[in-house]
């Protein structure tokens, strides 16, 4: 076993999880710097996952889900919230002990608890994405998604990565043993300041819930929805080659960004609830749509494995 | 003889999935082995979580010698003949035989195939079938491009004969047959080799894993049972959570919980229906009160507190679920018992779209509404109530419970209105108005929940039929073929009369009703086919006048399909063919109808004065009995029809040279499918 002591607030977990995939060979990423829904939409996933070179990294995301918002009050739904992601390309024969040894690492005893991988097939309609894989149960709770892409941005992965996604609160509340996740010690609590998880997201889950709700301006959201849905085919329909460099450079990431800006516009447009269930299909149609032309981008990138043998 | 073992060893094929998998397995390598001669006494196939089993006993260790004689080209053919026919044969001409036949000289090949090796036929069979093997989903892993359920691991293929045991050589994908296994993945991990079937069992039950499928199901039914029943409670019977469980398991405990008694308030299927779907737990109930009391889950380990922690972090998860279905089911309870009650629910409906092109679901009740109060007097219900129950029938589709429970639909309306202080009947149709919603579910039966069922199939058939979205072909993704068998269901059952046409033309507005109706026959033909009744039967009974009154077309159906069955029937039927063929022809030859009635005075043989006469008295029978919708006593005289019409062919020529009597003779056939005509259109039956 890798850990012996059990850890003692939400943070040392994250650390935990942090050397333990460092340990396994991961590189570790820091969180992207905008607005997700969830780890996935990560370009170090999302993007990765494309192309036949290798990956192996690992992450926190904070993710945003407006329509969970219960001002915090409800003891495990939040509309900000944090996500782990693991994503390894080539999958490894061995990627369930990898997963398995993780939970040991946070201190979950194989001996005592009962672990099982239940078929749950993942699907992101706005990514164009699916996978097969399980959700991870421990003692009748999921704590983690397993899933090997078949399929992002309407390519076909090849070869297949493999993602875990942890809930991290969720996660961290079973292992500590929390009952409600405001309650949950985010640093030490014998440290000469000790934090809960409330202290520092209490107010910021009432300020977002209202917002996200009741005041966000639904006519700002849905122009930015259009101009990031603008923007992202302008970047696309630049030439490959920089007038500038003379280098060829395909703007894949920024183009990406365009789509993941939609994305939360749209998350948000729901959460106020403005968008009946007839337009809900075709407002995600627009944002598959953009994901599909970023993957279709980065495929012809270097990191996208695309050679520039094959362009000369 | 051999015994042969194999083991296809992957991560966690889907519960739902093992069953079928492990007699993929054993049909395609026992299809593919006997295809190629190798034949066998016995073959049985196991599954678990994480591996397909299969062991054949008593299989040949070699496929037979075939021998095969080809004919080939005469002694002295062309030379390229002969090549051809060595080519073919895989012989050279030293190998040919030459018969002197009665054409002469000509050769002859043996052609002997060597029986092959058991080993050789099985890793052939093996790898075509874990290649084309028919998951209903599978994928690729890493960087291969094999595809299977989840990442295949290993494969066991192990060939055991009197002289030893052999790993049969096989590699697919890198992945190497071998003669080794793994048990349990916490409780022994590690793999080990085995010698053959029972070897194998053996150890890997060591190894903390029971293999064959129903031995787990026993096991967890059995200990289920006996912890409920001593604490006086009883499990309540899933067998389809039992498969399912012991598909999630490969060393079945099964662990007994109490739900918090903040929650026993619940409903009892909110109670059920939450365990079973989120956390695939059993409900236990207390068979005095019928309460659900406490819960089963199953674990797939043991632990040295036997199970106390894995309990424990189940009953937790159990009642923040619960904690989430109590905060739907109070709130819902305080919206139904306000003052504005379940209608707050519906006027929100007027924000959800039932189909772009047929408006909101607010709408689509007022259609129903309507409908059901046109309805409601065909069915005996009060007009009032039926439109009533029609407007609260789908409130709950608003309440959070059914939000987070959609298959809680309708009993909910049923909790909710109850708890509105609606009239019982309105309540009750808030359940039962989706019903039937298969051909085995239960048909309602109180006037206002027929009524409100009808209407809101009507509504959704016609709807769908106006803006042309019929199924076509396996596609339906309105489920409208499962609603018009409602529909029918709904009338038979109940002995609902009168014409559904009337109803269709008070449905949606626009739809082909003419169509719809034709759809309407299809559907009865196949509900009718599993009652034995022939098609053509159905066929000649829907030419009848009336065929949209569903019961009293299959009323005519049996008792049409009872009567082709006896021999008069069959005779009869006969009968009527030949009558119809020799008038249709004359009618068409002559260009006239012969529809006048015969004149006794020109009849020359007894047989038509007796024929005369019966059609006379059956014709006045059968309409009466027809009249009266008797329809046994009009196939009886039908029946009596039949050897007047016997002995009319047998005694006379129809065609006559003398046109008077040959005239009248057609009109006395006319008489014939006049009379059957009241019954049924038989011209329509086969045979």
């Amino acid at each position: 076993m890798t850990e012996t002591t059990a850890p003692r607030s939400f943070q040392e977990i994250i650390l935990r999880l942090q050397t333990y995939w460092a340990s396994k060979g991961c590189a570790i990423l820091q969180p992207y710097d905008m607005e997700v829904g969830a780890g996935t939409f990560h370009p170090a996933t999302t993007l990765r996952a494309l192309g036949s070179k290798a990956w192996a990294a690992a992450y926190v995301q904070p993710s945003r889900r407006p329509t969970d918002g219960r001002y915090g009050e409800n003891p495990n739904r939040l509309q900000h919230y944090y996500q782990y992601q693991v994503l390894i390309k080539p999958s490894p024969p061995n990627l369930q002990e990898l997963y398995l040894g993780s939970l040991e690492a946070i201190g979950v005893d194989m001996n005592l608890h009962d672990i099982r991988f239940v078929e749950d097939d993942w699907e992101s309609p706005t990514l164009g994405a699916w996978g097969l894989g399980w959700e991870v149960w421990c003692d009748g709770m999921e704590v983690s998604q397993f899933t090997y892409f078949q399929q992002v941005g309407g390519h076909d992965c090849h070869p297949v990565s493999g993602e875990l996604t942890y809930g991290l609160e969720r996660l961290a509340m079973y292992v500590l043993g929390i009952d409600h996740v405001m309650d949950m010690p985010f640093n030490d609590p014998q440290s000469p300041q000790p934090l809960t998880y409330g202290d520092i997201f209490k107010q910021t889950e009432e300020e977002y819930a209202r917002w996200n709700f009741d005041v966000a301006n639904t006519e700002v959201l849905l122009r930015h929805f259009e101009e990031a849905e603008a923007e992202c085919a302008a970047i696309l329909a630049q030439e490959h080659m920089d007038p500038k460099t003379g280098k060829r450079i395909i703007m894949a990431h920024p183009a990406y960004d365009q789509c993941i800006k939609a994305s939360h516009m749209f998350n948000l447009l729901d959460a106020r609830g403005v968008i009946s269930v007839t337009e809900r299909q075709a407002y995600i149609g627009r944002v598959r749509a953009l994901a599909k032309q970023c993957a279709d981008a980065f495929v012809l990138t270097e990191a996208g494995g695309h050679s520039q043998e094959a362009t000369r | 003889m051999a015994d042969l073992l194999i083991e296809l060893f992957s991560e966690e094929i889907p519960a739902r999935m093992q069953a079928r998998a492990a007699e993929d397995l054993k049909k395609l390598v026992t299809d593919g082995l006997v295809e190629a001669g190798l034949t066998y006494a016995g073959a049985h196939a196991l599954s678990t979580p994480r591996r397909l089993t299969l062991a054949l006993e008593g299989l040949l260790d070699h496929s037979p010698t075939v021998r095969e004689e080809r004919k080939g080209p005469k002694v002295g053919a062309p030379e390229q003949a002969i090549e051809g026919f060595l080519r073919g044969a895989g012989l050279r001409r030293d190998q040919l035989e030459e018969r002197e036949t009665p054409k002469g000289a000509i050769y002859f090949a043996l052609i002997e195939k060597p029986g092959r090796p058991a080993a050789e036929i099985i890793a052939e069979v093996l790898e075509a079938t874990i290649r084309n093997f028919p998951w209903p989903k599978s994928m690729r892993w890493g960087a291969g491009s094999l595809r299977w359920v989840r990442p295949l691991q290993s494969i066991l293929c192990l060939l055991s004969t009197d002289d030893g045991n052999e790993v049969v050589p096989l590699d697919i994908d890198g992945i190497s047959a071998g003669n080794t296994t793994e048990g349990h993945r916490f409780m022994a991990p590690g793999r080990f080799p085995v010698t053959g079937f029972e070897d194998y069992a053996a150890k890997l039950k060591r190894a903390f894993v029971v293999l064959d499928p129903k031995e787990r199901q026993d096991a967890i039914w059995q200990e289920a049972t006996n912890q409920a029943f001593a604490s006086g409670l009883e499990v309540v019977d899933d067998k389809g959570l039992l498969a399912e469980v012991a598909g999630l398991v490969e060393w079945p405990v099964v662990l007994m919980g109490a739900i918090g008694a903040d929650f026993l308030g619940l409903p009892p299927e909110v109670l059920q229906t939450s365990m079973r779907e989120h956390q695939k737990f059993f409900s236990v109930k207390n068979p005095r009160t019928g309460r659900i009391e406490k819960f089963i889950t199953v674990a797939n380990r043991e632990t040295t507190d036997n199970g106390a922690t894995i309990l424990a972090g189940n009953q937790k998860v159990l009642s923040a679920r619960l904690a989430d279905a109590k905060f739907f089911w109070e709130n819902d309870l305080r919206i139904a018992k306000s003052a504005a009650g379940m209608g707050a629910w519906v006027e929100n409906l007027g924000n959800v779209t039932f189909h772009n092109k047929l408006g909101t679901q607010a709408a689509r009740i007022d259609r129903i509404a309507a409908l059901a109060r046109e309805i409601a007097p065909v069915v005996g219900a009060d007009a009032d109530l039926a439109e009533q129950a029609a407007r609260v029938a789908k409130a709950d589709l608003s309440s959070e419970m059914v939000y987070e429970f959609p298959e809680l639909q309708g009993l909910m309306g049923r909790y909710y209105a109850e708890a509105a202080g609606l009239p019982q009947a309105v309540a009750n149709a808030c359940q039962q108005h989706y019903s039937p919603l298969g051909p085995s579910d239960d048909v309602p039966t109180e006037a206002v929940s027929v009524a409100v069922a009808l209407a809101d199939k009507i509504d959704t058939l016609t709807g769908f039929w106006a803006i042309d979205e019929k199924p076509t072909g396996s596609k339906d993704p309105y489920a409208l073929r499962r609603a018009a068998l409602g529909v029918i269901r709904l009338v038979l059952e109940n002995d609902v009369r009168g014409g559904l046409a009337a109803i269709f033309a008070k449905g949606y507005a626009g739809a082909d009703c003419a169509d719809l109706l034709a759809f309407f026959h299809d559907r009865l033909k196949v509900f009718l086919r599993e009652e034995g009744i022939r098609h053509d039967v159905i066929d000649a009974c829907i030419a009848m006048e009336g065929n949209d009154d569903l019961t009293l077309l299959v009323k005519r159906a049996r008792a049409l399909e009872a009567f082709m069955k006896s021999e008069d029937g069959e005779n009869l039927l006969q009968g009527f063919k030949r009558a119809n063929n020799i008038l249709s022809q004359a009618e068409e030859k002559d260009g006239v109808e012969y529809s006048f009635g015969a004149d006794e005075k020109f009849f020359e043989h007894a047989s038509e004065k007796t024929l005369f006469a019966a059609l006379a008295a059956g014709g006045g029978a059968i309409s009466s009995a027809i009249e009266a919708e008797d329809f046994a006593a009009a196939m009886g005289g039908m029946a009596a029809l039949r050897a007047p019409i016997d002995a009319f062919f047998e005694a006379v020529q129809v065609n006559s040279d003398n046109q008077v009597v040959r005239r009248n003779r057609l009109n006395l056939l006319s008489q014939i499918r006049k009379v059957c005509g009241q019954v049924a259109d038989l011209s329509r039956i086969e045979g």
